[in-house]
């Protein structure tokens, strides 16, 4: 089938499916006018019986875990299939010369790692009280890591983005997600049920056992950002190292 | 009545969609998925839109106040996170056909499996 063709048979389908996008939209309540009881019944609960201000997390990480779980499955599977596609057997390259030439890069560079894996660890640990939690805190931690080879070079990058040691790491997040979950189960209750519901509201002590899945999902996520730069940079470096 | 962010959602699934199939290069390809995957956001947070609704989350916040809906809302974040790491198994994908085929657009690699 020749390009011309394929566009000519898509373009039709597109009408039909554009034309049914618009019937499906007209039949949905109007913007604005929310019907579902779950949103409101979760902002009613989730301060008074979980101690979470942020009804968001409280149905990532209590209410609604278990979907959670589901999506972090996919983030491991995601970034097991890009370790089995990029990973080499040669090993790491070391003697790379990539570094920084500028050292207003550096110096502004090196707050800014500070800086962003402080906002991430903030992110994470006030999940339940302000905006934030394991995923958004995850993808902050990881950039900070990221900023590092920015800044410095990919030698100070490769002692960090060690795939032996982010491997189980990652592992850990996800696997204390579902031990977290088990833990519940052998206590006689529903998988994932927060088991012990205390702490004080607006407080990093808020959230019962959902406060540790969501540090499971923040390191999860942190872990497995920093995989893939790490496999992605390798594959970019080699090629440097082999061409000097 | 208003639907004006419903009639965004669909445009940026169509343009997404459009993009897919007319596509040259496959990184390209993947990007346009990623808008695609994007019309999703739109219409999950869209629906769950309360009018004169503020954030749902009551650090400061009388409870009780009007908010918006915060079952979409975990969606769309936990989504955007994973889609990250989908792309870049797609655009792993990409590398491994580029180093087998010596090509990345799509129309070529099929010629050449023939």
């Amino acid at each position: 089938m020749t390009r011309r063709v394929r566009i000519g048979f898509f373009l039709p389908a597109l009408a039909g499916f554009a034309a049914l996008l618009v019937w499906a939209y007209t039949g949905i309540p109007s913007f604005g006018d929310y019907q579902g009881p779950y949103g409101f019944v979760i902002n009613r609960i989730s301060t008074p019986l979980r101690h979470m201000d942020n009804a968001v997390n409280s149905t990532t990480y209590d209410i609604r875990g278990i979907d959670t779980m589901g999506e972090e499955f996919i983030l491991f599977a995601a970034v097991i299939g890009v370790v089995l596609l990029l990973r080499d057997e040669e090993g790491r390259s070391e003697d790379v010369e990539d570094d920084t030439g500028s050292d207003v890069i550096r110096i502004f560079g090196t707050l800014a790692i500070g800086a962003a894996v402080l906002v991430g660890l903030w992110l994470v640990s006030f999940g339940f009280v302000t905006p934030g939690g394991g995923f958004q805190g995850g993808v902050a931690i990881a950039s900070g890591a990221l900023l590092l080879y920015l800044v410095a070079g990919y030698r100070e990058w490769s002692a960090f983005g060690d795939e032996t040691k982010l491997d189980p790491i990652k592992g850990i997040g996800g696997g204390g997600y579902v031990v977290i979950g088990l833990a519940a189960l052998v206590s006689g209750m529903p998988f994932l049920h927060n088991f012990f519901s205390g702490g004080v509201t607006g407080s990093v002590w808020s959230g019962g056992s959902a406060g540790f899945v969501n540090w499971s999902a923040g390191i999860e996520v942190a872990a497995a950002l920093v995989i893939l730069f790490s496999e992605f940079l390798e594959k970019y470096i080699v090629p440097i190292a082999k061409s000097r | 009545m208003s639907f004006l962010p419903y009639a965004v959602a669909a445009w940026v699934c169509i343009v997404g969609l459009y993009g897919i199939v007319t596509s040259r290069h496959l990184i390209h390809l993947a990007l346009c998925l990623t808008v695609m995957q994007s019309s999703t956001y739109l219409l999950l947070l869209a629906i769950g839109y309360v009018k004169h609704g503020g954030p749902p989350i009551y650090k400061g916040v009388k409870l009780g106040t009007t908010s918006v809906d915060p079952v979409v809302q975990a969606l769309t974040l936990t989504d955007i996170v994973v889609s990250v790491t989908v792309i870049a198994l797609i655009l792993a994908l990409a590398l491994d056909v580029h180093k087998q085929a010596g090509t990345v657009d799509p129309d070529e690699i099929r010629e050449m499996s023939g």
